[in-house]
C-alpha cells in the first residue's frame, strides 16, 4: 500500500521509544551467558608510580577466583588503537590495555582478575598486591611543560605531545597595526562524560571456530572490531562487535578501552565468556574525560571594534595517554577561533600536553565548544573594550548571507549561511529590550539580585567527515563515509540497514522517515538495523554530529537505488519504456494512464519470485550504498542566555534560554528539539556546575556523583527554541548535524550573561565554571579584595 | 561500587536489636540505608553484620507529648516533612525535613539515621541544635536521654555505643516562634555547603550546619542578639568558632563568608 504522506519534516514519534521508555531495551549489561566469568581490574590508586611487582597469588587462592594477570603477563599483537597523529613528529607512547612498570594516572589498569561471580572478582581485585613506588606526578599542564617538570612518559624527555599550527593571512602585520588588541585567558575546565549507562562489556568465544562475539556499551562497533584485530591478532573476519542499546555516550564511548581488549583476550586464554561492568567510580577513573584547555585568545581590530586578526594559543591536555582521537580533538576546533566573524589574518597554535591524569579525549563538542567559548567570550571582551552592545558587535562583524560554499578566515569552506538572521530571530523570541530594561531597573535600584543577558552567536564544523579531507590535511587514519543497505522483503516490509551506530539520538526514526518517503511505504513497515557488525558490516558509526548528516544521505542513496530497480521491473510489466513511468510517493504509473501502476512492495514480490524479470535484471529487491561527503557542514546559530545572580553569595540561576539554530534541512523537529534542549542543557552544566579536579598528586578529587554536581531536573530552565533553514550544499538532503550544537553554543551565552550581570560592579571575567565560590571571588577581586 | 561481604539480621524489636548489635563488634544499624548503604558501598564502611531495624513498627510516629513534640526514628523524612503536627507545633523540622535529599530520598531516608550518622552536612541535626531537641536512647541496661547539642561529639561520631539504638527524637513546642532554615547548595538534591537554623524568641537560637566538624551553635550571633544587635550587626559574627571544611563545594573562607550572608537572611526572615 501506498502512501501519499510525507514524513520528512514531521515530528514522527520515536520509533525507538516504546521499547526504550517502558524499561525494555536490552543492554550489555543485561546480558547474561551460561558459564561466563567476571572480570575485575586492579587500578593504581597513584597518579604516578612505579610498579615494582604485582603479586596475584593471594587473590588465586580465593574462592571463585579463575584467574588473575599482572601487565607483563600479556603479549599483546599491537597497542589499542591511536587513529590520529596529528604531526608527523607527535609523541605517540603506545599504550597497552594494562601498565606494566609504570602507572601513569589514578586509575591506570595494572593487574586483572577473573572469577566466577562479580563480588568474588571485585574482592580479589582488592587482594592483589602491588608493590608501589610512588613517583610525583604532574597535573597542570603548564607545569607539565616548565623545566624539570616530572615526565609521564620518559622516552620522550618532554610532556609535550605535539604542536599544530595553522595560519591565514599576515598575521603578524595585522597585529602590530591594528590599535585595538583584545587579550584574553580562559581556562577550559576538565569534564567526566557520565553516560548514564556505564560501560559494560560480554565476550563469548565459540571454542570450536575460534570466532568471538563482543557486546560492548560502544559507540563505535565498526572501528572496534579493527582495534581489536589489531590490539590481539584474531582476524577481524573471526570478531563480530555488537552494540546493543547504548545508553548514551557524549564521545565517551568513541573509543577503544582496554577493558574490550582485556576481556576478549582473557575469553581467548580461558575458553570462557568474560563479562565486565563498570562501576560509576570506576567510570569516574578510567572513562576517558573530555575539554581541559587553557586558551590564550587575542583579536586585533579596529577603533570601532571590526576584527582584523585572530591569534589563538592552545594548551591541551591529552591525560597521561593518547586514547583514539585524543589529539585531533583540539584540531577539530582549530578552524573555528574566529567563529562566525571575517577578518583578515587568522592563526592558531594548539599544543597537546601528558599529564598523569585520566585520559582526554572526544566529549560532546570535541574541540568545537573549547574554540567556541575563546571567540564569544573574546569578542564580549572586545565589546566592553569599545563601548558597543554585544548584539551590535557581532552583527558588524558577521560573514555577509552566502548560499554557496564560502571560504571563512579560519580555513573553512562554509556549506551555506545566514548568521544575522538567526541573532534577529533569537532577539525577537528573548525579548530582548525588555530584558535590557528589567537589567537597568535592577541596576538602578541595587537589588541584590542582578541581570545578566549572554550571547552566543556560534558557528561549528560537523558532519564528520570528507574521507580525501580528514584523512589528508588531517592527518587521521579512518574514514568518514557512511553505508546503508535496504532490503524490500516479499510482502513489502523494508529493513534499513545503516553504518551508523544511534546510542539515543533518534536516528533510527529519522532513518525510517528518509527510507518511507523515498520508497513511499508507511513508517510502520521499515525497521532499521544497527550496531552489529554481522547484521551491518560496513560502517563508521555515531559520533561527530554525523548521524543525520553522513548517516542519512547513504539511506536516501541506497533508497534510489532500489528504486532505479523498481522502475526496471516495474517497465517490464507494464510493458512500457521507464522512460513513461512517472513515481511518485511508492507509485510507477504510466504516462497518460494513472490506472496502470506498480507500486514499491509489489514490485519487491515480482523481484523476490523473479517469474518475469528483465533479463539483465537479477532477482531480488536489495541495494547499497556508500555516502562520501564532499565537505563537513557547518550548523550555526544564535543562543541568548539571561542569568540572575545573587551578588552577595555568587549563587547563579538561568531565567531564560533561548536557542535559535540552523541545522539545514530538518528532518525531524521534534528530534532536533531534543538535541538542542539536551546540548543546552549539557552546556549549562559545563558553564556553571560540572568541573574534574585533580590534587597535585594526581588524585581525582570530584571522583563521583556526589561531589562531581552535574544538574538535574530543578536546576535547568524550560528552553525555548527557534530555527532558521538554509540547506547545506554538502549532501543533496541539505541536512547540517545538530547532535552537538547546544553543548558548543551555550557555555560562553552563560558565562557571558554572569560577566554582564556583574559588569557594574567592575568584573570582567569568571573562571569557569562559574560555581557560586567563583562568581564570589570574582566579585570580590572587582572590589579589590584578596582572591 | 561493590560493597565488601557482610551479615544481615532483621530485628524484630529494639531488645532484639540491642541483642544483635551487641553479638559483634562491628555491627551497624540499618535503618533507611541512605546514609550506610553508600559509604559500604565505597568500602569506606565495612561492618561485618548489618542489623535491620526498618521494620520495627512502633518506631514510626509524631505524637505529641506535654510541651514536647515525639518523633519516632524511623520516621521518614517524608513523614516528618508531612506531619500536620510538626507543621503546627515545630514548623521548622518539618520544613527542614522537605529540604533533605530529593524525594526518593525523603521516602526511605529516616530521621533516626540522619540524625545516627551525624554527619556535619546534614540539615536536620543543626536544627535539633538549635532546637535543643532530646535525644532519647535504648542500650542494654535501659533508656537515656541526650541533649541534641551534646549528641554530636564530631565527625561520624555521635554519644552512641555499638550496643545502643536512637529510638525517639523529642523536639519543643515552638508554635508562635519566628524560625527559618536557609540552605545553601548547589543542586536540590545536595548537602548543604551551608546551612543556618534560626528561632527567633526571647533567647534566640542560631545553628550551623557545614561549619565544623558537628553542627554547631553560632553563639557569637546568640550573643549579640542576646545584646539586642540587629540581624546585620549579629550576622557579621557568625564564621567566630567555626572550623568549615574546604572541598569542591566551597572553601572554608567561601564558607565563612556565606555564612554571615545566610544568618543575615535567615534572621531576617525568622523576625519578619
Amino acid at each position: 500500500m501506498a502512501t501519499t504522506e510525507r514524513y520528512v519534516g514531521s515530528s514522527v514519534p520515536r520509533k525507538e521509544d516504546a521499547e526504550l521508555v517502558t524499561g525494555r531495551g536490552r543492554y550489555t549489561d543485561d546480558m547474561a551467558i551460561p558459564g561466563m566469568l567476571w572480570m575485575a581490574v586492579v587500578r593504581s590508586p597513584f597518579g604516578h608510580a612505579r610498579v615494582k611487582s604485582v603479586d596475584v597469588s593471594k587473590a588465586l587462592g580465593m574462592d571463585g577466583v579463575v584467574a588473575a594477570f599482572a601487565g607483563g603477563d600479556f603479549d599483546w599483537a599491537g597497542p589499542l588503537l591511536m587513529a590520529w597523529p596529528v604531526t608527523s613528529d607527535i609523541n605517540n607512547p603506545p599504550h597497552f590495555p594494562l601498565a606494566k612498570d609504570k602507572a601513569r594516572y589514578a586509575g591506570d589498569g595494572v593487574a586483572v582478575v577473573v572469577a566466577e561471580s562479580r563480588a568474588a572478582a571485585v574482592d580479589a581485585a582488592e587482594s592483589v598486591h602491588v608493590d608501589y613506588e610512588p613517583l610525583p606526578a604532574v597535573v597542570d599542564m603548564e607545569a607539565a611543560l616548565a623545566e624539570g617538570a616530572p615526565i609521564v612518559h620518559d622516552e620522550f624527555g618532554t610532556n609535550r605531545c605535539y604542536v599544530w599550527t595553522n595560519t591565514n593571512g599576515d598575521v603578524d602585520k595585522v597585529f602590530a597595526e591594528a590599535p585595538v588588541i583584545v587579550k584574553e585567558r580562559y581556562r577550559v575546565q576538565r569534564q567526566v562524560p557520565n553516560a548514564i549507562e556505564p560501560r559494560a562489556i560480554l565476550v563469548e568465544p565459540n571454542n570450536a571456530t575460534g570466532q568471538f562475539t563482543m557486546w560492548s556499551s560502544t559507540q563505535i562497533p565498526h572501528v572496534l572490531r579493527t582495534a581489536m584485530a589489531l590490539a590481539t591478532g584474531i582476524p577481524e573476519s573471526k570478531l563480530r562487535i555488537v552494540a546493543p542499546r547504548v545508553g548514551g555516550g557524549f564521545g565517551s564511548k568513541l573509543q577503544v578501552y582496554p577493558e574490550e581488549a582485556l576481556a576478549l583476550e582473557l575469553s581467548r586464554r580461558l575458553g570462557r565468556p568474560i563479562k565486565w561492568t563498570e562501576t560509576r567510580s570506576e567510570g569516574y577513573l578510567a572513562t576517558h574525560h573530555g575539554r581541559d584547555q587553557i586558551q590564550e585568545m587575542e583579536l586585533a581590530a579596529d577603533e570601532d571594534g571590526r576584527i582584523r586578526g585572530f591569534r589563538a594559543k592552545v594548551l591541551a591536555n591529552m591525560g597521561a595517554y593518547l586514547r583514539i582521537i585524543a589529539p585531533g580533538t583540539p584540531v577539530l576546533g582549530a578552524f573555528l577561533y574566529c567563529g562566525a566573524y571575517t577578518g583578515e589574518a587568522y592563526q592558531i597554535e594548539l599544543t597537546g600536553v601528558f599529564t598523569n591524569t585520566t585520559p582526554v579525549d572526544a566529549y560532546r563538542g570535541a574541540g568545537r565548544p573549547e574554540a567556541t567559548n575563546a571567540i564569544e567570550r573574546a569578542i564580549d571582551a572586545l565589546a566592553r573594550r569599545v563601548g558597543k552592545d554585544p548584539v551590535e558587535i557581532r552583527r558588524m562583524n558577521f560573514m555577509p548571507p552566502f548560499t554557496e560554499a564560502t571560504q571563512s578566515i579560519g580555513g573553512l569552506m562554509i556549506d551555506s549561511g545566514n548568521y544575522p538572521a538567526t541573532l534577529d530571530k533569537a532577539l525577537e523570541l528573548a525579548d530582548y529590550e525588555q530584558l535590557r530594561k528589567e537589567q537597568q531597573a535592577r541596576r538602578a535600584s541595587g537589588d541584590v539580585k542582578q541581570l545578566g543577558i549572554g550571547f552566543s552567536t556560534y558557528l561549528e564544523n560537523c558532519g564528520w567527515g570528507p574521507s580525501r579531507i580528514i584523512g589528508g590535511v588531517l592527518q587521521y587514519a579512518g574514514g568518514g563515509w557512511e553505508a546503508a543497505t535496504i532490503r524490500c522483503h516479499p510482502t513489502g516490509k523494508v529493513v534499513v540497514i545503516t553504518g551508523a551506530t544511534p546510542h539515543g539520538q533518534g536516528s533510527e526514526t529519522a532513518f525510517a522517515q528518509i527510507a518511507a518517503d523515498e520508497l513511499g511505504v508507511p513508517i510502520d513497515d521499515v525497521e532499521v538495523l544497527f550496531g552489529d557488525t554481522d547484521v551491518s558490516p560496513n560502517g563508521w558509526d555515531t559520533y561527530g554530529s554525523r548521524g543525520a548528516a553522513v548517516g542519512s544521505p547513504a539511506v536516501a542513496m541506497a533508497a534510489r537505488k532500489v528504486v532505479a530497480k523498481a522502475r526496471k521491473i516495474a517497465a517490464h510489466e507494464l510493458e512500457v519504456s521507464e522512460e513513461d513511468l512517472t513515481y511518485e510517493s511508492g507509485r510507477f504509473t504510466v504516462k497518460g494512464a494513472p490506472d496502470r501502476a506498480k507500486t514499491v512492495p509489489e514490485i519487491a514480490f515480482s523481484a523476490w519470485t523473479a517469474h518475469n524479470l528483465p533479463d539483465e535484471v537479477e532477482p531480488g529487491l536489495e541495494e547499497s550504498a556508500f555516502f562520501d561527503p564532499g565537505n563537513l557542514v557547518f550548523p550555526y546559530g544564535a543562543h541568548i542566555c539571561a542569568v540572575e545572580v545573587d551578588t552577595e553569595t555568587g549563587e547563579v540561576e538561568v531565567v531564560k534560554y533561548v536557542a535559535v539554530d540552523d541545522v539545514g534541512t530538518i528532518i525531524n523537529p521534534q528530534l532536533v528539539e531534543g538535541q538542542v534542549v539536551g546540548g543546552v542543557v549539557q552546556g549549562i552544566a559545563e558553564a556553571l556546575y560540572e568541573e574534574a579536579v585533580y590534587d597535585e598528586n594526581g588524585q581525582l578529587v570530584t571522583s563521583n556523583m556526589s561531589n562531581y554536581a552535574i544538574p538535574a531536573a530543578p536546576e535547568v530552565p524550560s528552553i525555548a527554541t527557534g530555527s532558521h533553514v538554509t540547506p547545506s550544499t554538502t549532501n543533496d538532503l541539505g541536512i547540517k548535524g545538530v547532535g552537538e550544537t547546544g553543548t558548543i553554543a551555550s557555555p560562553p551565552a552563560v558565562l557571558n550573561a554572569v560577566v554582564d550581570a556583574l559588569s557594574p560592579l567592575g568584573v570582567t571575567e569568571i573562571e569557569r565554571p562559574a560555581t557560586p565560590e567563583n562568581v564570589w571571588k570574582a566579585i570580590r577581586r572587582a572590589k579589590g579584595g584578596a582572591a | 561500587m561493590i560493597p565488601a561481604s557482610f551479615d544481615y539480621e532483621r530485628a524484630d524489636s529494639v531488645e532484639h536489636a540491642i541483642r544483635l548489635l551487641g553479638s559483634r563488634d562491628d555491627a551497624k544499624v540499618l535503618a533507611g540505608g541512605h546514609s550506610l548503604l553508600p559509604l559500604m558501598r565505597f568500602r569506606l564502611a565495612r561492618p561485618s553484620l548489618l542489623v535491620d531495624i526498618g521494620r520495627i513498627g512502633d518506631l514510626s510516629y509524631v505524637r505529641e507529648d506535654g510541651d514536647k513534640v515525639a518523633i519516632g526514628a524511623l520516621t521518614t523524612h517524608d513523614a516528618v516533612n508531612t506531619s500536620e503536627a510538626l507543621r503546627e507545633l515545630c514548623p521548622i523540622v518539618a520544613h527542614t525535613a522537605g529540604e533533605i535529599g530529593d524525594p526518593q530520598v525523603r521516602h526511605m531516608g529516616t530521621i533516626g539515621g540522619s540524625v545516627a550518622h551525624a554527619d556535619p552536612a546534614s540539615d536536620m541535626p543543626t536544627v535539633l541544635v538549635a532546637l535543643e531537641a532530646d535525644l532519647v536512647i535504648e542500650g542494654p541496661s535501659g533508656s537515656r536521654t541526650v541533649m541534641a547539642g551534646d549528641f554530636f561529639k564530631g565527625l561520624f561520631t555521635p554519644d552512641l555505643a555499638p550496643n545502643e539504638v536512637l529510638t525517639e527524637i523529642r523536639v519543643p513546642n515552638t508554635a508562635g516562634r519566628g524560625w527559618d532554615y536557609q540552605k545553601f547548595h548547589r543542586r536540590a538534591q545536595d548537602w548543604a555547603i551551608v546551612g543556618v537554623a534560626a528561632l527567633d524568641g526571647e533567647s534566640a537560637r542560631v545553628a550551623l550546619t557545614n561549619m565544623g566538624d558537628r553542627p554547631i551553635r553560632a553563639s557569637g550571633v546568640e550573643e549579640a542578639l542576646a545584646g539586642g544587635a540587629d540581624p546585620t550587626s549579629a550576622a557579621v559574627r557568625a564564621a567566630e568558632g567555626t572550623s568549615p571544611p574546604s572541598d569542591p563545594f566551597g572553601s572554608a573562607e567561601y564558607r565563612q563568608e556565606l555564612a554571615k550572608v545566610l544568618v543575615r537572611r535567615a534572621l531576617e526572615r525568622s523576625m519578619g
